[in-house]
């Protein structure tokens, strides 16, 4: 593969997108390429927007994503995957989780959430699927564990052997957390395929 | 993850201010200081975890600064790393250590933050090393980052200077692979050094030193010409692009066949090298964020150059940017949904700040602001705070509006302060409040940490970078100490407490301090051991909407046809309980399911 690879995973702050792109980079590595990561979050601590920008190949420059090059867009959330659009690639593959996180505007009664976004973004484009990372985490025994239930089925889209993506797993999660969450990733996996 | 120092001669994935730690490390540093602020605050973070080094959470960027040059100037490896507008805080020994040198290397890091991801200005600090006469490296990646630190110390030691690491914000939180290297053991001197004519800046010194450092400029000047860190790459010669820092990955992502003059010395700058740079090719862009720094000084050579009559001054660059070269840029790809609700920033549910900001917007007062989470105070809709200067400054600013309004502004005014911000640089101002004869009202919101960057440890709240047990501060044994007569420590969730003492201090002609103390909910070792949580009985809810005032996470607002209701999301509440107190029916209870 000559070409760079561009993926934007995209979500709000407390959902854990920080470290599932964290470990899609350090996998990246580990698979041999040249890897470049970056993120823009707002200010705040918990309920913000979290972009992170994961680009892997042979060699790369930019650590941000030219407008019009996302191959990949991985959404946390609903409502975050819309925002993003400008930067996708005209055949883009989506993943989108089902989870909804309403913003203070939506809570006041200001604004109303967008209604049918999978269908809006599956008129649009032939590639999207949804994954209901939520749920899985619950069967795996924890919720907590839903970021890394929605990796498992993000990385059903790279050709990287489960093996690797697991020792990566066990260098960024506490010891303690890491069957469960090796069983929530096994669970994530599994939906996709 | 930690890279840890038995991991050598392998690859890691670094951000920029790990990278950065790294090349300290590895550079043999003793002594790592620091203030924390965004973009620069992972950078001391990461320090602490290699063992052997001296690292300190400073009280404010000036005294890091003081305290690490005290080590250089010893004998040892230092490094201080502060936000760009910190260097503002610590101009003045800057321009002190650019005369008088160092003995061992001696590296200051700014952290730019151009796009205002979470500062208050985007000054350019590539400025201050010209203005300072300190030469300056800009690295493009994490790799640079920790190569361009060991170079930085190298050079301290061979030109006797401080050196200057510029990175930006996209830099430092960036990652990218960085191949780690061994250790440099460097002596430490066992004994101290006199050399008063080096180190004391009577003006009969001052004279002999300033020579060395305009000298010190030539040299620095003649090293620029030959060093690999400036680097033409000639390729395609129809164009030529003179950048530095992470633009020379934006221009290189986009025009991977122009030539590229990629400048790692940002000061003082090669200017042979430059002048046969653009002899060269047929068109020279300058390619740089911020100011026309380098554009200003290729122009003054007698190089015409196309720089900001392209490029924006204003914000961060992108590749997209970069795309202007060719034309062919287009700003408007609009492929977008448009008004999609924002996220925008919010105190957490439970925040001790909300019921004080609560309480003062409902006594109508003007808030003289400050640094730090209580600045989103001044969003819509809470919009109560009316002045956020810099660190500090709601103290003087609430002063300067005490003496020019007197009695007009007599009871309209507060200013509120965070803990950490106080101690940084609001101690003299009251102390100035006490001695001028001030009648300003301080709140000090005392959370128990520096809660924006990341909950880090201050003089105030016992414990240093390390975990170590430590003195903490007594705030109000301090105020009474400066000349405060008036101190009162209060718990922020006692809303009708707080709002009597407020409304008594500030009809007094005299200065007062109100110590609101409540820990961040986010603090690592002050979290409540009890788990409430409240809940809206809806029968009673009236629609009212005050408690929508408060802009709480957890707090809806459902519109049904029989009217609105106030909701709470049990999963967001934090159990604080004000919202219960602002409710005026009575509606809002504790829910014990």
């Amino acid at each position: 593969m000559n070409k760079v690879t561009n993926i934007l995973m995209v979500g709000v702050g407390g959902q854990g997108v920080i470290l599932a792109s964290e470990i899609v980079a350090e996998t990246m590595m580990l698979a041999g390429f040249d890897v470049k990561k970056s993120e823009v979050h707002g200010m705040a601590q918990r309920g913000g927007m979290v972009n992170s920008h994961i680009r892997f190949g042979p060699n790369v420059y930019s650590p941000v994503i030219k407008k019009a090059e996302a191959d990949y867009l991985f959404a946390f959330e609903m409502l975050e995957s819309l925002r993003f659009l400008d930067f996708l690639v005209k055949d883009p593959v989506i993943l989108l989780n089902k989870q909804q996180i309403l913003p203070p505007s939506v809570t006041s009664g200001e604004d109303e959430y967008p209604r049918d976004i999978c269908g809006l973004l599956s008129k649009r484009y032939h590639h999207v699927d949804v994954v209901d990372s939520l749920a899985i985490a619950k069967n795996a025994g924890n919720t907590k564990t839903s970021n890394i239930a929605f990796l498992g089925s993000v990385s059903t889209y790279f050709e990287i052997k489960e093996q690797l993506w697991e020792d990566t797993i066990a260098k960024f999660v506490p010891e303690s957390l890491l069957n469960i969450n090796l069983k929530a990733f096994s669970l994530g996996r599994k939906f996709l395929v | 993850m930690i890279i840890r120092q038995e991991n050598t001669n392998q690859k890691a994935l670094m951000s920029g201010n790990e990278a950065i730690a790294r090349g300290a490390y590895e550079a043999g540093v003793r002594v790592a200081t620091g203030y924390p602020g965004t973009p620069s605050t992972e950078i001391i973070e990461s320090l602490v975890e290699y063992d052997d080094i001296y690292v300190e959470w400073s009280a404010n960027e000036k005294v890091a600064f003081e305290v690490a040059y005290g080590a250089s100037a010893s004998g040892g490896r230092a490094i201080v790393a502060m936000k760009h507008v910190g260097v503002n805080v610590a101009a003045d020994p800057l321009f002190a250590a650019s005369y008088t040198g160092v003995r061992a290397g001696f590296v200051i890091v700014t952290a730019d933050d151009p796009e205002m991801h979470s500062s208050q200005n985007e000054q350019d600090n590539r400025n201050y090393a010209r203005f300072a006469k300190v030469p300056m490296l800009e690295p493009s990646d994490s790799q640079e980052a920790k190569d361009f630190v060991r170079l930085a110390f190298d050079m301290s030691e061979e030109f006797d200077t401080p050196v200057f690491l510029r990175t930006t914000t996209r830099l430092s939180h960036s990652k990218s692979v960085v191949n780690l290297s061994q250790v440099e053991s460097h002596h430490v001197p066992d004994r101290l050094f006199r050399e008063p004519e080096k180190y004391v800046l009577l003006p009969r010194y001052s004279r002999t030193r300033h020579p060395l450092v305009e000298d010190r400029i030539k040299r620095l000047a003649d090293f620029a010409e030959t060093s690999a860190i400036n680097r033409v790459e000639i390729n395609e010669r129809s164009a030529g692009i003179i950048c530095s820092g992470v633009c020379y990955n934006y221009a290189k992502e986009v025009f991977p066949d122009y030539s590229f003059l990629k400048l790692g010395m940002a000061y003082p700058l090669p200017r042979k090298k430059i002048m046969d740079f653009a002899e060269t090719v047929r068109k020279v862009y300058v390619f740089e964020e911020l100011d026309p720094f380098f554009e200003e000084q290729i122009r003054a050579m007698g190089i015409d150059v196309t720089g900001k009559e392209m490029f924006s001054m204003c914000g961060e660059f992108s590749p997209d940017i970069a795309e202007k070269i060719k034309g062919k840029f287009d700003n408007n790809v609009k492929n977008g949904m448009d008004s999609l609700p924002g996220r925008q920033p919010n105190m957490c549910p439970g925040c001790p700040y909300r019921p004080v900001f609560y309480t003062l917007k409902k006594l109508g007062l003007f808030i003289a602001g400050d640094i730090g989470c209580y600045t989103l105070g001044a969003l819509a809709p809470l919009e109560a705070i009316d002045s956020t200067v810099c660190m500090g400054a709601s103290i003087g600013y609430g002063m300067g509006v005490d003496k020019l309004l007197g009695r007009h502004a007599m009871g309209k005014a507060v200013s509120v302060i965070g803990d950490a911000t106080f101690l940084h640089s609001g101690i003299p101002g009251v102390l100035n409040m006490v001695y001028n004869k001030s009648a300003v009202t301080v709140v000090i919101l005392d959370n128990r940490t520096i809660a924006m960057t990341g909950r880090q440890d201050h003089p105030g709240t016992g414990f240093t970078i390390r975990g170590d047990n430590t003195h903490s501060v007594d705030y109000e044994a301090l105020c009474r100490s400066l000349g405060v007569n008036h101190v009162y420590t209060i718990d922020p969730f006692k809303m009708a407490e707080f709002e009597t003492v407020v409304k008594t201090e500030i009809q007094r002609p005299e200065p007062s301090v109100i110590i609101s103390r409540g820990p961040c909910v986010l603090h690592r070792r002050l979290q409540r051991a009890d788990k409430i949580s409240f809940m809206v009985k809806e029968h009673m809810c009236n629609g009212c909407g005050e408690c929508q005032r408060l802009v709480c996470p957890a707090l809806e607002w459902r519109r049904s046809r029989a009217g609105n209701t106030a909701f709470i999301n049990r999963a967001m509440c934090y159990g604080c309980g004000v919202c219960m107190q602002v409710c005026k029916e009575g509606a809002i209870v504790e829910s014990n399911e």
